[in-house]
């Protein structure tokens, strides 16, 4: 079998980055909105921004699409400095988070408004609105104003003119933020076909970390002006480089102990009484440091009897969250912690035999949980 | 029957104070002048029943808006009043419209203050405003002592009793009738808006005039009919500021009253400078609707 080539521009020594971020900070006053920051972003990519309000990521946009400069540092796009370089002259363009759609122009007119500000001529111009509105299915309403459609249309809208000048960078502010979740999911999937078929470098800014997980061939998770960890999706969820990454992307168990090598395997004293946990890392621990093990509450199994699994601990159900598809068990250890374990109900009609205050035993195996310093 | 009452007193308010009158003034500007109190007839004597309306009917004619067209100081009086005011109106729009668009550009917490400075003027009533003008514009009036002191000029300007002061009075006086609907569109503009155009490849001057003033053009129009059509049939401007040769259509419907004491002919030029103000007057309306159907 042929193996497919994984888009992975950023292993690539030979590749040379679209947009480079280069020691960037921003002030506004005392704020510091983005930290001394240094990133590379590569031609292709769908890159999301994740972070909580006020984290870093709308300033990091804005400053792409010229309208902040950066306090110090510099951002270039395709080897050029862009730090004097205005909005309307960037090849560069943005979907607002508001759709920003001129109200009193219809959709034809709204997707035709950056095409007139070139030389284009007027042939051009209905060619290429024409092909935006089949690309994005709008056909039906170029003549009406954008108060005259609903917001999935307005969203489409939106996303239609910033893709008719065929930009070199697409930056997308929150942009399903006002959709309902079905639709939402439905374009997360037109945006990423979209994305595919003009080869367009997308850069979206989210804190919604279902929609970065789903969209992005590489995800930076921001805090206080600093990106925390940039990975493809797989990796930010499975390897996390922080308690901080873990905690932000889904659902995670963290326990603090103590490491302690013992041949390949780590073990984490964590509790008086308790049996060690045995995981695996590749990070170096010293002796008897302060460790944090974080593990998913799917790769937690829950059973009445003790299960032959390397790491099993005894405790009680305190909850239980029924979610149709999986079930969360919450489960308290003699000790006080609180271990979250999740199973997928793959029948139907299955007799779900745990209940409250039920004995249980929590287990998993020594590669299923992560090793982290901080 | 509840809607109904809740109808009824809008209508009732309309036919109170404009139909009624209208009707009195319609009525006596079909009547003749006389020396009488009232000074016109037929009078109408309710006493003599179905044959004294009949007579009363038959006494009502249009010769007045007939000597209207024989005298050609109306027809002068009206055009000149449309002249002015529609001088005044751009003349107010033109400064209008940057005072609005900085307030709205201003800092949020400036925005009342500086909206309480617009609307504070109206506290005072409207004649001393407008006498406080005419101490301006005197010929020793401050305006010319500080142009006479700075050495500008070294021969007072005559500017009171000149049509000039009555740009001046008028502009002065509908500024803020301006201003307000320029501003309240302005305010309620997103200025992402803004940054998307210039984003799509604006200029900061064309993307105000391809977005700043067709957003903000309900609160223009708006403006100019408020600044209009009060200024069509202004007097007290006129007759304070303005000289023997501001012919305004206002001034002379009250020399008609109060000079002559020719009421019938008085009423029929007030009943044509209504008909005149009604179409402005619907217009201004359409824009009203059509700005609450795009908001709605």
């Amino acid at each position: 079998m042929a193996q497919q080539p994984v888009f992975a521009p950023w292993d690539d020594p030979t590749q040379t980055p679209l947009i480079t971020f280069q020691n960037v900070t921003k002030r506004f006053g005392d704020f510091v909105a983005i930290d001394d920051l240094t990133q590379h972003i590569y031609e292709r990519e769908f890159f999301a921004l994740l972070g909580p309000s006020g984290c870093g990521k709308t300033t990091m946009m804005r400053m792409l699409g010229g309208f902040e400069t950066p306090s110090e540092g510099k951002i270039s796009i395709s080897g050029r400095d862009m730090n004097k370089v205005p909005p309307n002259k960037r090849a560069v363009n943005m979907m607002f988070q508001s759709y920003a759609l001129f109200p009193h122009l219809s959709i034809y007119e709204n997707i035709a408004f950056g095409l007139r500000r070139t030389d284009m001529d007027k042939d051009a111009i209905d060619a290429r609105v024409a092909e935006m509105l089949k690309l994005t299915r709008l056909e039906k309403f170029a003549r009406r104003k954008p108060h005259q459609i609903s917001g999935g249309q307005r969203q489409r809208v939106a996303l239609a003119r910033s893709l008719a000048k065929a930009p070199k960078l697409l930056l997308l502010d929150e942009p399903l933020g006002a959709l309902d979740k079905k639709l939402r999911q439905d374009t997360q999937f037109e945006l990423m076909d979209i994305q595919e078929k003009t080869g367009t470098t997308f850069v979206i800014v989210t804190h919604d970390q279902e929609e970065a997980m789903t969209v992005a061939s590489r995800v930076a998770v921001m805090d206080e002006g600093r990106i925390i960890q940039v990975a493809t999706p797989d990796a930010i969820y499975e390897a996390p480089n922080s308690t901080y990454v873990a905690d932000f992307i889904g659902d995670v168990n963290i326990i603090e102990g103590k490491a302690t090598r013992k041949g390949d395997k780590t073990h984490i004293a964590w509790a008086e009484g308790q049996p060690d946990i045995i995981g695996s890392t590749t990070r170096d621990f010293s002796e008897g440091q302060t460790c944090h093990f974080a593990i998913r509450p799917e790769k937690v199994a829950i059973s009445p009897d003790k299960p032959d699994a390397p790491n099993a601990l005894h405790g009680k159900i305190l909850d239980i969250a029924y979610l149709g598809n999986i079930s969360t068990y919450h489960v308290e250890l003699p000790t006080g912690h609180i271990i979250k374990a999740q199973t997928a109900n793959t029948r139907r009609l299955a007799r779900r035999s745990l209940t409250w205050e039920d004995d249980v035993w929590v287990s998993f195996t020594d590669t299923a949980g992560v090793l982290l310093d901080r | 029957m509840r809607r109904a009452a809740l109808i009824a007193v809008p209508y009732f308010w309309l036919l109170a104070l404009f139909l009624v009158p209208f009707l009195i003034v319609m009525k006596i500007s079909l009547s003749d002048g006389a020396l009488a109190i009232p000074p016109y007839t037929p009078q109408l004597d309710i006493a003599e029943g179905w044959n004294g309306l009949k007579t009363f009917l038959s006494e009502l004619d249009f010769e007045n808006f007939v000597f209207l067209t024989t005298d050609d100081l109306y027809w002068k009086a009206y055009l000149s009043s449309f002249k002015i005011a529609l001088i005044s109106t751009s003349l107010a729009l033109l400064i209008g419209y940057p005072i609005a668009y900085s307030m709205a550009r201003a800092a949020p917490e400036w925005r009342p203050t500086l909206l309480m400075l617009i609307i504070l003027p109206f506290w005072t009533s409207f004649l001393i405003r407008v006498y406080a003008w005419m101490g301006i514009l005197a010929n020793e009036g401050l305006l010319n002592q500080f142009l006479l002191w700075t050495g500008i000029i070294s021969e007072p300007l005559t500017i009171l009793n000149t049509n000039t002061a009555v740009y001046i009075g008028i502009v002065y006086t509908y500024l803020p009738f301006m201003i307000l609907p320029i501003y309240s569109a302005l305010e309620k503009m997103d200025d992402s808006l803004l940054e998307a155009a210039e984003d799509l490849g604006c200029s900061r001057t064309s993307a105000f005039w391809l977005v700043t003033i067709p957003l903000s053009k309900t609160g223009i129009i708006a403006g100019c009919f408020l600044v209009f059509i009060p200024t069509l049939g202004e007097f007290v401007i006129p007759s304070l500021l303005g000289g023997s040769q501001t012919l305004m259509i206002g001034k002379v419907l009250w020399e008609e009253f109060f000079n002559n004491r020719d009421w019938p002919v008085a009423s029929a030029v007030a009943i044509i400078l209504l008909l005149i103000l009604i179409i402005p007057i619907i217009l201004f309306q359409r824009n009203e609707q059509k700005q609450r159907e795009m908001e709605g």
